[in-house]
């Protein structure tokens, strides 16, 4: 019953966005680095760690987004690459005694080949199906963390408690400041090499598989290739982010990775703007602060505030953040002429 | 007057003047959050997510301590109930505990709810030494004052109830062959736990099935009928209210009819038993700690009158038919009680040493003859439970009062 | 052996509820071309609509009917109100739009009705059927509401002008745009039947799950995997679809050793992905054609 030729009339599932596009300019981006920076010297310790997992979901919603906004592929799975890359961490930090900043790698190179390897048979579906594919993978996760098999290095339903690092070479920072330079550092490296990932060969080439597969593989683009990789890249950025969660949290269980945090990333990206690398700030913040001002209003229907909120903000910007960056890019084009 | 003397009256008078300050100050010692007319108290709960369900106990507590403040408060000082969502994720009880701590400045955190979430925050607060007291969960890791002087539990735990059932079963059925059905996760296995612990050498032989359930699969029925055919004679049915309504009328439904022992956590008439069919849970056996609101023996005691006063005065949209407003009634006039013992001296240190100082302290919402006592080495408030047995519509308390501390 | 027929039927009386639930998946995928995440919800919300009114003292049958009307009404106001002045946004923001209506729902339920559980009464009773303890009267009556739906759906969508404009207008929206079709209203006449059908799975579930703001939050995932591998282009498909989830899911909880009852829900999705990578528009599913 369903159309026998698609994609003829219908628009893609992910809006194209020129490459030149994806991320801020040298000015605003030195501005807002300078800022970050700042923060800790007027801050109190707790803003400073809500800050800190703010930054690190804004990397999670940033592998996300160039999974979606890079090759097109859709998932709802990010939150098992996250669990991942956290159990990772915590493992070789508490039973290893590795030092913590080593097992950021780790964590995501494991994640890069899980990611990779679930890439394969998923390339043979697309939108709902690879929708549904992803989603199973995030149900399985917490399930797959319970199991009695792995219960003496996982903790099983009881989680892991993970010690959180002092700041090195003796320097005069609480541990708080400390853990936020660090992942404010690992950030703007993920950052950077996002955008020029995105503007490379490898970018152009996912990106023209975002636009139009066939097209794409008829230019001789190596589709499975960059789709797997594209998977692989994500899930291994997610997997870094997942880990340095673990170390700002301290405390890791299957409960704080069920498809509750994948939608909460979906979430972000679509308010960030899919395709729009800073928008990732955006929609981290938007999935930190807006359900803690949601229970202020109600806590009750606490739920229901939120989705009100999420209901009038892609109305008035249904591309996200990225449709408000635009215009003021053009608003300060005018000014400037 | 001369001056000298002038000099000298003032500066007496000064001296009297600072002399009463200071006795004054010894009397009032204030933590952090407290001032002579207000307490800060934290609070987390799962308002959204998951387990939404247990919002109702925050509520609850809310509209008591209203009704405490409307009264005048306690010696004069409004109770400011701060309480946030943590939406049951372990990663957002963090971030909302150290709001509390570092951004609010509460004196304490007061009955956060869930073992994930309790367990992110343990390490924690007891670092910092600010009270996680009276944590709304079960698990037996609560009751550690060694480890963890700054955590306290409040409910008896898991363990200690299916450990009077296997104890129950040791004595009266002493060659069951017993089949388990039990959620999978912490407060699940923690009642297995206690089951596996309370049989002893005889547990391996004794149960020959055990069966976890998801919480995210629709229904059980599977999970009954797989134990209808094991063979198994007694039924330990550790689920929440919603599976244990399922399990109870699948079984009936299919003519399972083993010795069926069903966890406090569903053991309410109104919401389990009554939607699974009273004909389904005849004999079903059962141990308690408050009353039931919806059992009809209750419905001219006088403690159950009071809490039903309440209900309809304080919390008219809450459901009184939902156990945990019960609970969350229960504990809140247990804090009541802890804070009239402080007295002037509100600093945490004072908080935990009171807290463990509650000698035979009861809320009227307990079965009668169960006691609320704490010690410095005694970190479980209450630690008895009666067993029952569902005869027609309601409860049948049997036996004595069984004490039972699992230490954690 | 016994315990092999016993699950096989259980399986089936559980596989019931997922078919119905993957009716209504494809009716809204017929639609509007995509997986509605809010499905699930809408059915809860119907489902104590109809409570509710028989708590008022409404007849079984006439609560039914209504719950119908108004869960048809809201499915075209939802869509009017909410997805119309989205149309031109992009697939992922009618997603996130799915997502807030999933948490408005269940909060605003959870408000009203509170969480615990509430018994919903049953047309069929639930004696056991045919003398089959395993199966009982609503069951079967379940399975036969299913059977009947899917032939209305069947009906509607061969014969009828109105199911045959819809389909043109999910399939080829310009095309159908120029024989006249109203694509716009087709859209939310989808909306409107998708919700209808939702609410008969929800007032079917109910009695079996009972009835509570989280009740759909589990089955929606098995109607998803349910109508995916059948195909999602085809009712036919999606019931069928049902059962073998349902079966399947019983028999991997009993008969794999080990894991295979903590994991019967992945063990049950990676099949069906198994499914999928082989038969990419799942078992009954038409194959789409690709043009640049």
């Amino acid at each position: 019953m369903s159309a026998l030729q698609d994609s003829v009339t219908r628009a893609p599932a992910v809006a194209a966005v020129p490459k030149g596009n994806i991320a801020l300019g040298y000015l605003t981006s030195t501005m807002v680095v300078i800022l970050l920076f700042a923060v800790p010297l007027f801050a109190k310790n707790f803003v400073i760690f809500q800050m800190t997992i703010w930054l690190i979901y804004a990397i999670a919603i940033l592998a996300l987004n160039i999974l979606t906004g890079g090759s097109g592929q859709f998932s709802l799975g990010q939150s098992a690459f996250y669990a991942l890359g956290a159990y990772t961490s915590a493992i070789l930090m508490e039973h290893f005694g590795v030092n913590y900043v080593l097992t950021l790698p780790v964590a995501g190179a494991l994640c890069f080949a899980f990611g990779f390897l679930f890439g394969l048979p998923a390339l043979r579906l697309s939108g709902i199906y690879l929708a549904l594919a992803t989603f199973a993978l995030a149900t399985a996760m917490p399930q797959i963390l319970k199991l009695g098999v792995f219960e003496h290095w996982t903790g099983g339903v009881q989680g892991l408690v993970v010690t959180k690092p002092d700041a090195p070479f003796g320097l005069p920072i609480s541990q708080d400041v400390w853990l936020y330079y660090f992942t404010l550092v690992i950030s703007i490296v993920i950052y950077v090499f996002a955008v020029n990932l995105l503007k490379s060969r490898t970018g152009r080439a996912m990106m023209a598989i975002r636009d139009n597969e066939i097209a794409a593989s008829a230019m001789g683009v190596n589709v499975s290739l960059y789709k797997t990789l594209a998977f692989g890249i994500s899930a291994g950025t997610t997997g870094v982010a997942g880990g340095l969660g673990a170390i700002a949290v301290q405390f890791v269980a299957p409960d704080g990775y069920t498809i509750q945090l994948a939608i909460a990333l979906f979430l972000g990206m679509v308010v960030g703007g899919v395709g729009w690398l800073p928008g990732s700030l955006v929609g981290s913040a938007f999935i930190v602060f807006v359900p803690n001002l949601a229970e202020e209003v109600s806590k009750g229907l606490s739920g229901a505030v939120f989705g009100a909120i999420l209901i009038v903000v892609i109305f008035l910007v249904p591309h996200g953040s990225r449709q408000v960056a635009y215009k003021i890019q053009d608003i300060v084009r005018k000014i400037r002429k | 007057m001369s001056m000298v003397r002038k000099v000298a009256s003032i500066s007496a008078a000064l001296l009297l003047c600072a002399a009463t300050s200071t006795a004054a100050l010894a009397q009032k010692k204030y933590g952090p959050g407290v001032s002579d007319t207000e307490i800060k108290i934290g609070n987390i709960m799962p308002y959204s997510g998951p387990a939404s369900a247990y919002g109702v106990i925050g509520r609850t507590e809310a509209a008591y301590f209203k009704k405490i403040n409307d009264a005048g408060g306690i010696n004069g000082r409004k109770i400011n109930f701060i309480s946030y969502d943590d939406a049951y994720s372990p990663p957002k009880a963090v971030e909302q505990a150290r709001k509390l701590v570092e951004s609010d400045e509460v004196l304490f955190i007061f009955n956060p709810l869930g073992t994930p979430s309790n367990s992110a925050i343990h390490k924690y607060m007891n670092a910092k030494k600010v009270p996680q007291l009276f944590v709304a969960t079960g698990a037996t890791k609560w009751n550690d004052p060694k480890n963890f002087p700054w955590t306290m539990g409040w409910q008896p735990n898991y363990q200690s109830e299916t450990q009077i059932y296997a104890k129950y079963l040791l004595k009266e059925k002493p060659d069951a062959k017993i089949g388990v059905l039990f959620q999978n996760d912490d407060y699940g296995k923690d009642y297995l736990k206690g089951l596996k612990d309370g049989l002893g050498a005889k547990a391996s032989s004794m149960i020959v099935m055990e069966e976890s359930y998801e919480t995210s699969e629709p229904t059980i029925d599977n999970h009954i009928v797989k134990l209808k055919a094991s063979g198994a004679d007694v039924f330990v049915n550790i689920t929440t209210p919603k599976f244990a309504a399922q399990a109870i009328k699948k079984a009936g439904e299919i003519g399972w009819t083993p010795t069926q022992f069903l966890n406090n956590v569903s053991a309410s008439v109104g919401s389990v038993i009554k939607p699974a069919g009273y004909e389904n849970a005849q004999n079903i056996i059962s141990a308690a700690y408050v009353k039931d609101v919806t059992d009809p023996q209750w419905h001219d005691d006088a403690g159950m009158r009071e809490f039903l006063a309440f209900m309809e005065r304080d919390f008219p949209e809450g459901n009184k038919l939902d156990g945990s407003t019960v609970v969350g009634y229960g504990v809140a006039q247990t804090l009541v009680q802890v804070l009239k013992q402080c007295g002037d001296d509100l600093t945490r240190e004072n908080v935990m040493k009171q807290a463990a100082n509650l000698k035979s302290f009861r809320t009227e919402v307990l079965l009668p003859g169960i006691t609320i006592n704490t010690s410095p080495t005694d970190f479980a408030p209450i630690s008895q439970l009666q067993l029952m047995r569902f005869k027609g519509e309601k409860w049948e308390l049997f036996g004595d009062i069984i004490s039972a501390d699992v230490d954690g | 052996m016994e315990l092999f027929t016993n699950q096989v039927l259980a399986g089936i009386a559980t596989g019931a509820i997922y078919a119905c639930m993957a009716l209504a998946v494809v009716m809204i995928y017929q639609a509007i071309d995509q997986l509605n995440f809010a499905q699930g919800e809408m059915a809860m919300f119907s489902t104590f609509l109809a409570w509710q009114m028989i708590q008022w003292g409404v007849p079984f049958w006439g609560a039914f009917a209504l719950t119908l009307v108004i869960s048809f009404a809201g499915g075209v106001m939802i869509e009017r109100l909410l997805f119309k002045p989205l149309a031109n946004a992009p697939i992922l923001t009618h997603v996130a739009g799915f997502i807030a209506l999933f948490a408005i729902l269940n909060s605003v339920a959870g408000l009203t009705w509170d969480f615990t559980i509430k018994q919903f009464p049953s047309p069929f009773g639930s004696a056991p059927f045919l003398g089959s303890q395993l199966i009982s009267t609503h069951q079967a009556g379940m399975i036969a509401v299913t059977l009947v739906l899917l032939l209305a759906l069947y009906f509607f969508f061969q014969f009828t002008r109105i199911g045959l404009a819809m389909r043109a207008a999910a399939a080829q929206p310009e095309s159908a745009r120029l024989v006249g079709i109203n694509t716009s209203w087709m859209v939310a006449l989808g909306w409107g039947m998708a919700s209808a059908i939702g609410a008969i799975a929800g007032m079917m579930i109910a009695p079996v799950v009972f009835l509570e703001p989280n009740m759909m939050g589990g089955v929606l995932i098995y109607g998803f995997a349910a109508a995916v591998l059948g195909g999602l282009s085809s009712p036919f498909g999606a019931v069928i679809g049902g059962f073998l989830v349902g079966i399947f899911e019983n028999l991997a909880g009993t008969y794999i050793p080990g894991v295979g009852n903590e994991l019967k829900l992945p063990i049950a999705l990676a099949l069906i992905i198994t499914v999928l990578v082989v038969k990419p528009n799942g078992l009954f599913g038409r194959s789409v054609v690709k043009r640049v």
